[in-house]
This record gives structure tokens, sequence and C-alpha cells, in this order.
């Protein structure tokens, strides 16, 4: 196997004298969908900062393409790699839409105008925007064409690994649904790596080839299925609920 | 290290074969742009490409290799295409689906049109107009807050009253103690120095007194205030517009009025006059220890004459401005806060607009009261 795109080893975080992680090892390889869930506050969100580079942590190692981030020189290549759809969009609200999916764009530089400017169109129309969308502030959208808009943002420059807080949360079911679907097509096409989180179990069930599951500061990972037979209660519940047995029905038909 | 994107042009008989290989990726797009455009192909050739050896195509270089078949088509060059991987070549279809209508620019008007003139001239004297009727309206709401209020105390938020004197009030008096003490000691500097040349040199503490009571305490403290409170007032209620917080206010049956913009008015009332207490004490302090050094005048020399220059009036006049501009200092600014809307530009934009007309309405009542005092005659 080759070496994953993601690498953390034995990662220890605390927040406010809180212990957040301990000794929290995880590997993502190519082409891979993983799927991060765990209680409220457990700390998925920390993690997700941590590894984008946002959050310090105590002990242990990250390495992003073979590349620790707290390496300043070769962590600005990093950023260029990956892209981030965030949980509430984050999207630049005195940008228009157009100007947003084109920040990344400008950031590797040496793209002309008019070639960033019918990207963006493209961008738009495979997230599935209209094309007047392009023209508009973030404060005119709804909720959902926010999460689209910011996922063209992070789909610019065809990164090589994505991370997605929380994509489909806030959408109806069918826009979820296709939200999942546009993701793993893409992921197919383009063979990126993804991490989401996410609670979505339609989400985990479906698209997700892993899920890792953060239970007692540590991560436990197996697939959707397999992690319903896990002794833990707390994982065995979260898979096992009413809303996850139909799915799995569905799953298996 | 991945490999660069290239095109190798073989002949076939009759067939131009281009052989396209490496990976293409969005950071070779313009060596991806060059390398096509500087193919030269002849009219009426026969063109197969070869996609069978790319490694990788991302959506915005399949999305150039569609742009150059379009090319081929206008040149009435007919092509072929040897396919590639599944992946590649769902990619390439994707971006075939996707690829925008060729004329999806929103028009622009033009901006120097008749029409865009008038609109704008139009705008630009209805908005002021609109703006200043939402305030009347936001001035008699407030007001009537307020004496809500007055009839009934126990609704007043208390802690939050006496949270916001301290965040106003307490935390501010080092600046404002600083400023007035060295205004004291410029005031002094600057009246010696001229004085001097009349001989009357113990005037400079009339100056001092009657500048820094009547004038100067007030006008600085209140600017201080405006920049300082104002300021944190419209970004904290821009920010609790844009996170909802007033809608969950209204919808709790909470009036954001009351519980918002009163406190915060009432703690400016309160601590204006008291602030500009404590910077007209702090500037005679440093006035006092200025002409101590330059004239030779000891403190009681000095307070001696200090209540001497000092009419009845002059202290209060000072004062008495105090609770005027801080009701306007605080109405703007919390006008201005609740008029946030959309995102973090219009925080800034409101917060700018606050302090400015904040500061505008201290120096225009304060000419206001001039004028009044002197028909007045005190």
């Amino acid at each position: 196997m080759d070496t994953p795109v993601i690498d953390i080893n034995k990662l220890c975080t605390s927040i406010q004298g809180k212990k957040l992680h301990e000794g929290l090892s995880l590997n993502v390889y190519r082409g891979e969908i993983l799927g991060l869930v765990g209680a409220s506050g457990s700390g998925k969100s920390i993690l997700l900062r941590t590894i984008l580079g946002l959050n310090r942590y105590d002990s242990g190692s990250i390495r992003i393409f073979g590349i620790d981030h707290r390496d300043q020189k070769s962590a600005l290549s990093l950023r260029h790699r990956w892209g981030v759809l965030f949980q509430s969009g984050a999207l630049f609200s005195s940008l228009s839409v157009g100007d947003n999916i084109r920040v990344p764009m400008r950031e590797i530089g040496h793209i002309s105008e008019t070639l960033m400017r019918d990207l963006t169109f493209l961008k738009l129309k495979i997230v599935g925007l209209p094309e007047d969308t392009e023209a508009k502030f973030p404060a005119e959208l709804s909720g959902g064409m926010i999460k689209r808009a910011a996922l063209a943002r992070a789909l610019a420059i065809d990164a090589e690994l994505l991370f997605l807080d929380e994509p489909t949360s806030g959408l109806d079911p069918i826009s979820a649904r296709r939200f999942d679907l546009l993701i793993k097509d893409l992921q197919r096409n383009l063979n990126f790596t993804v991490m989401m989180v996410t609670h979505d179990l339609d989400s985990l069930f479906t698209v997700c080839d892993r899920v890792a599951v953060l239970v007692d500061q540590k991560l436990v990972i197996g697939t959707a299925t397999s992690l319903q037979k896990h002794p833990h209660p707390w994982i065995r519940e979260y898979f096992q609920g009413r809303r996850a047995s139909t799915l799995k029905g569905e799953v298996e038909k | 290290m991945p490999t660069a994107p290239t095109v190798t042009v073989s002949q076939l008989k009759e067939d131009l074969i281009l052989c396209l290989s490496g990976e293409w990726r969005t950071f070779c797009l313009p060596e991806i742009k060059h390398k096509l455009s500087a193919l030269k192909l002849p009219q009426e050739s026969k063109v197969v490409i070869d996609l069978s050896s790319v490694d990788f195509l991302d959506t915005a270089s399949a999305y150039l290799l569609k742009k150059f078949l379009k090319k081929l088509k206008r040149l009435k060059i007919s092509y072929k295409i040897k396919e590639g991987s599944p992946t590649i070549m769902a990619t390439f279809h994707m971006v075939n689906e996707f690829t925008p209508s060729p004329e999806p620019r929103t028009e622009q008007t033009s901006r120097f049109s008749l029409i865009f003139l008038l609109n704008f001239l139009g705008k630009m004297a209805l908005e002021p107009l609109k703006t200043l009727l939402e305030a009347l309206s936001f001035l008699g709401e407030v007001t009537i807050g307020m004496i809500k209020i007055l009839i009934h105390p126990r609704r007043l938020r208390f802690i939050t009253l006496v949270d916001l004197i301290h965040k106003v009030g307490a935390s501010a008096l080092p600046i404002v103690g600083l400023i007035s003490f060295l205004i004291g000691v410029v005031l002094v500097y600057q009246g010696a120095d001229q004085l001097r040349r009349f001989g009357a040199e113990i005037f400079t503490i009339n100056l001092l007194a009657v500048s820094a009571l009547r004038e100067l305490g007030i006008l600085l403290t209140a600017i201080v205030v405006a920049g300082r409170s104002g300021s944190a007032y419209t970004a904290q209620l821009g920010f609790m517009k844009l996170n909802q917080e007033i809608d969950a206010l209204h919808v709790l049956g909470i009036d954001p009025i009351e519980v918002l913009v009163v406190p915060r008015i009432l703690a400016l009332l309160i601590v204006l006059p008291l602030l500009t207490f404590f910077a007209d004490i702090m500037a005679l302090i440093g006035g006092g220890i200025a002409t101590y050094f330059l004239i030779g005048v000891g403190p009681d020399d000095f307070a001696k004459h200090l209540l001497l220059s000092i009419g009845e009036w002059t202290f209060w006049t000072g004062i008495i401005k105090a609770p005027v501009f801080a009701f306007f200092i605080g109405l703007v600014a919390c006008f201005e806060g609740l008029r946030v809307s959309g995102g973090a530009e219009s925080v800034g934009k409101h917060t700018t607009q606050s302090v400015v007309e904040g500061i505008f309405l201290v120096i225009i009542f304060d000419a206001a009261f001039s004028i009044l005092f002197s028909v007045l005659g005190i």
C-alpha cells in the first residue's frame, strides 16, 4: 500500500485543560472517502481543525501527503492541494460567489482572467447552481445554495484532498442525497481523497468507504455495516438506531 | 513528483495522431493552454486524439481540451477520440455535460447612461431621507422604551446595566484621564507663552479653567466614548443581528429595544457626566502641575486663582451637555448596529458610520449649546 494521504500518529490534543484526543491514530489512503462521526462535543471539529493546522496539539504527529504542517515552509504548498468545506460555508461575505470561487484559483496564480471566469461557471454547474449565482453575494443565498457555493470553492482547483464538515446538514433529504452522489461521482472521476464529518447515516452507508468513530478520545475505525456489531454501546446505538436499521435494509437490498 | 502534461504528434497514414500523456492538472493550465494553441494543424486533416496514456485529467484541463475540440470543429478539422481509462473518460464527459453556455455573462448596464444617472440621483436623494425617517422612528421607540422603564423600573436589566457601566465607564478611566491630563498641560504651555508677552501669565489659569471645564473636558470625553463604546455597541448589536439573536428575542416576545438598547443608552447617560467630571479634574491637575513648573505658582495660589476665575456656571455648562451627548452617541450606535444586514462588511460600514455620526452629532450639539448659553448669558 502506498503512503497514506493523512497519517495521524498518537495525537494528543487538549483544549483548556480538557483532554479531547489521547493517542489517536488514523490513516486515510488515496481515493478513499472516510466518514468521521462522534457524539456532539466529542472533539470531531477540533480534530478536523487540528488536521488543517488551525489548532495546536500537545504531542504526536500529523502528516498530510507526508508533510508535517508544523514545518512552515512546506506547509504552504499543502494549502494548494486541499479544499475545505466549512460547516457554515465560510464564504467571504464581501465577495460575490464567483469571486469566492476564484480566490483559490488566483492563489495558484497564472490562470488568465477569462479562463478563470469560464472555470467558475463550470464549477457552478458541477455543483448544480444556476449561472446567475455567480454575481450574487453570500448574504443573498439560501442555506443549501451556500453549501453548494462553498463546495464549488472547495473544488475550485481540483484539490487532491477534500475536507467536508457536515456537508449535508441543513439540506432536505433529496438535496442531501444528490450532494452525496455528487461527491461520490466527483471522487470516482477525479480520484481525490475525502474526509467528512457527518451525522447523516445515509451518507455514512452509501458514500463512505470507511467510518471512524470518535469515542473515549480515540478512533474506532470500520465500515458502517461492521460497526453495527461493535461492542461499544455508543457505537452500537448510533448505527443500530431505528433510522440506521431501515437504511441498512435499503443498502442490503 | 507528477509528470508534466505532454502532447506528441505523429502521422499514421492520413491521420494525424495527437497523443496526450502525463498528468493534466489545474496547476499546469497555462502550460496546457500554450501547448494546445501551439499545435499547427493543417486544414481538412483528420485528427485522432489519443487519451489512452493520460494518467490524470481534472475538470479544468478537461475543459481546456473541450475548448480545443470546439476550435477544431470551427476549423472544419474532423477528429476522433481514442478513449482512455474509464475515470478519465468520466471526467471528460462530465465536463462535456457541464460546459457553460457560450454567453453566460450578465449584461452590465452602461455606467454613464442617462437612466443610470437619474436612477443614481434619485437613490442618493431618497436614501438619506429614508434613513432619517427610520432614525426618527427609532428615536420614538427608544423614548417609549425609556418611559416604560421609568414606569416599571423592575423591568430594567440591572445586572446588564452594571456590567455596561463597568465596560463603558470604569475601563475608560485610564484613557480619558491621560488625555485630559495632557490637554491640561498643553493648554498651560500654549497659554503661558502667549500671555507672557502681556505680562499676564497668571491668567493662564483662567484660560485653563474656562476652556477645560466648559468645552474640552466634555468634548474630548464624548469623542473618546463615541469612538470606544459607540463602535463597540454597533459591532456587538450588528453581530447579534447577523447571528439572528435579535430575531430570537423578537420570537421570545422580548423587546430588543428594552433589553439591548435602553440599558446601553442608560449606561452612557450615567457614565458620561461622571467621566466628564473626572476629565475636568485631570485636566486641572495637569494644568496645575504645568503652571507650577512654568510660572512658578504653588498649589495654594493655583487653587485660589482657580476659584476666582470660574463663575458659578462654568463647571455646570460642561456637565449639563454630557447627558445630551451620551443619549445621542448611544442612540446612533444602537441604531446603526440594528441596521446591519448581510455580512461582515456591513458590520464594518455601520461601525464607521456610527462613530462618524456620533462625533458629528456631538459637535453639532456643542455648537447649539454654545449659542444657547450665550443667549442665556451664562
